[in-house]
């Protein structure tokens, strides 16, 4: 028993070192002074301050959080309504048919999904004239597709854990369905409802397949731009960069997880 | 169970009421919450699939777009030509190049899965069999690279894997090699560059399959005189299974399409059939030779999978 838990330690711990050890090493590089990725010139921010001088980097960055931004609003909406569909209404054709679509998205391809998008685009361009070349618009379609898939499963799995005699009570009292949405199961599931909208404006700030496929001419995302300087190799400022995206996103983990050990420690002190 | 409204309660069936009131018990705020996301996946990611099919039956062409159409109104004749061209997909069977990509993805892709759900495994089953306060803290750190860039994700091993990167390094400045080794550029890149952006989507769903097990199985086993590896082989494992299934999905099929990797850690000779679609697309500009490579993996590939994990979850629910 003893000899197995040692077993199980080690290897575990050898799985979070694979896990980490390159974020490290970029982390670190990113503060090398010299050109050369990998010999150590000693400490610096130079390449900080390069990046924030590479206008190319700042435009492709701002545009990708715009379209992040807008595509998580809207996958949010439609990702909800979807869950909301697939936990709280009864058995029905149409049920079943959403229940076999809106994981689809999940587990496509991202090549499949980028050129099919695509050819509908022009397909659609040439029948209907909309949407007339590609740009920001037809990226945030194809962003709000697979985010709000995502969307609708965490939102699909906090309504069914959460218990239903709240909403039977203010049903009981006479709340009209709009108002009973807005004034009880929405409060309720927003926990559920910001994860999706953080993943999405993450996936979408992430995608770089499905957005060089629908992306016009002059669109260039932050992954498209990062994808076509280290194609070429290794760059100190994509390192930095990658710094502070790790920072952000620590951050965040950070915060939730202090977040969810006050509201643990709040019910425990309820009890 | 649904929520009812009103108007569903108080119609008397029969009666000419009832006529009238069909249209009322159209609850139009249910239909719209229902109809709307089921009319976008419909739009932008079903008929999608229709599209790209009816153009791999056209032949490419130097136009905008560039391939043909497929209908061929004749206002002379009064003839509607259909012309369909199988010429992609029994090129696609002929050539041996795209037979050995779609081989290549599926070997790729199953090995990488293997190794994943092996690394993955222990830290899964350690999560699930520690402390609370201590869980919290490793869900955090395989979640936090989950939330990090992907492209990021893979670009960190090309420093680390290059030929004056920091293994090579490593392995050189501890005596175990003298020459550095050749690793970016190769297969191994790319099967270590997939087994390290995939291990989340393994590490989860085991987590969740572990972590419902009842721990006092083993404990019986125990006392029945089990070894340990044997109650882990008869009892956890078979206990995970539905957890394996769902992490293995996860990865083998985004791996099979998978693209960024072998282009930034795979050498020119690392064949994978999304690469090949992608450079059809961008740099041949063939679109409806791009088109039936879709439609083959996604006949070949991903459909069968998705049936069977549909089916097993509704044996789940059932």
């Amino acid at each position: 028993m003893k000899r197995r838990s040692l077993f199980l330690n080690t290897t575990a711990t050898m799985g979070f070192i694979f896990l980490y050890a390159p974020m490290i090493a970029l982390v670190v590089y990113s503060f090398n002074k010299s050109k050369l990725v990998t010999v150590w010139g000693g400490w610096s921010l130079k390449w900080y301050g390069e990046l924030f001088r590479n206008d190319q980097i700042i435009d492709a960055a701002l545009l990708s959080f715009k379209i992040a931004f807008i595509s998580a609003s809207v996958a949010v909406v439609l990702g909800t309504m979807a869950g909301f569909v697939l936990s709280r209404f009864g058995r029905s054709r149409g049920k079943m048919i959403l229940s076999g679509w809106i994981s689809a998205p999940l587990v496509m391809p991202e090549v499949i999904t980028g050129l099919s998008l695509l050819l509908l685009f022009v397909a659609m361009e040439s029948a209907f004239g909309w949407p007339a070349g590609r740009g920001t618009s037809t990226i945030i379609i194809a962003h709000v597709t697979f985010c709000m898939a995502y969307v609708a499963v965490i939102v699909q799995s906090r309504l069914s854990q959460m218990d239903e005699t709240l909403e039977e009570a203010a049903m009981d009292l006479g709340a009209k369905p709009s108002s009973l949405f807005f004034l009880v199961t929405l409060p309720l599931i927003m926990p559920a409802v910001i994860s999706g909208w953080l993943l999405s404006f993450t996936l979408s700030l992430d995608d770089l397949v499905i957005a060089s496929f629908v992306s016009g001419p002059g669109n260039s995302t932050l992954p498209m731009v990062i994808f076509s300087k280290v194609r070429l190799g290794v760059s100190p400022e994509v390192n930095a960069l990658a710094t502070l995206m790790i920072a952000v996103v620590a951050i965040g983990v950070v915060a939730a997880m202090w977040q969810m050990r006050r509201q643990t420690k709040l019910l425990a002190d309820q009890e | 169970m649904s929520i009812q409204t009103g108007s569903a309660w108080v119609d008397g069936s029969g009666s000419r009421l009832a006529k009238y009131n069909f249209f009322k018990r159209i609850n139009w705020g249910r239909a719209s919450v229902f109809s709307v996301p089921t009319l976008w996946l419909a739009i932008f990611f079903f008929i999608p699939f229709l599209v790209v099919f009816k153009i791999s039956l056209s032949e490419s062409a130097i136009a905008v777009p560039p391939y043909t159409a497929l209908l061929d109104w004749n206002a002379e004749d009064a003839y509607i030509n259909l012309k369909l061209n199988l010429g992609n997909y029994l090129f696609l069977f002929e050539d041996s190049f795209y037979i050995d990509a779609y081989l290549s993805s599926i070997k790729i892709a199953a090995v990488s899965t293997f190794f994943t759900l092996l690394i993955a495994f222990p830290i899964a089953y350690l999560m699930a069999r520690s402390k609370p306060s201590m869980r919290a803290l490793l869900l955090a750190l395989v979640i936090l690279p989950f939330w990090t860039s992907f492209l990021l994700r893979v670009y960190a091993w090309m420093g680390f894997l290059k030929k004056n990167g920091l293994v090579n390094e490593f392995l050189m400045g501890t005596g175990i090699i003298d020459q550095p080794l050749i690793m970016l550029q190769t297969d191994f890149a790319v099967y270590i560059g997939i087994v390290y952006t995939y291990l989340p989507f393994m590490v989860l769903p085991l987590y969740s399959a572990l972590e419902k097990m009842d721990m006092t199985l083993l404990e019986a086993a125990e006392d029945l005189g089990a070894r340990p590896t044997t109650s882990f082989f008869l009892i956890t494992v078979p206990l995970a299974v539905p957890g394996i299934i769902a992490g293995c999905v996860l990865v083998f099929i985004p791996a099979v399409g998978e693209f960024v990797i072998p282009s930034l850690l795979g050498g020119s000779d690392t064949l994978m059939i999304g690469r090949v679609l992608w450079d059809e697309f961008f740099l041949n500009r063939d679109w409806p030779m791009a088109s039936a490579v879709a439609i083959v993996m996604l006949i070949v590939l991903v459909l069968p999978i998705m049936l069977i994990r549909n089916s097993q979850g509704k044996e789940e629910t059932a």
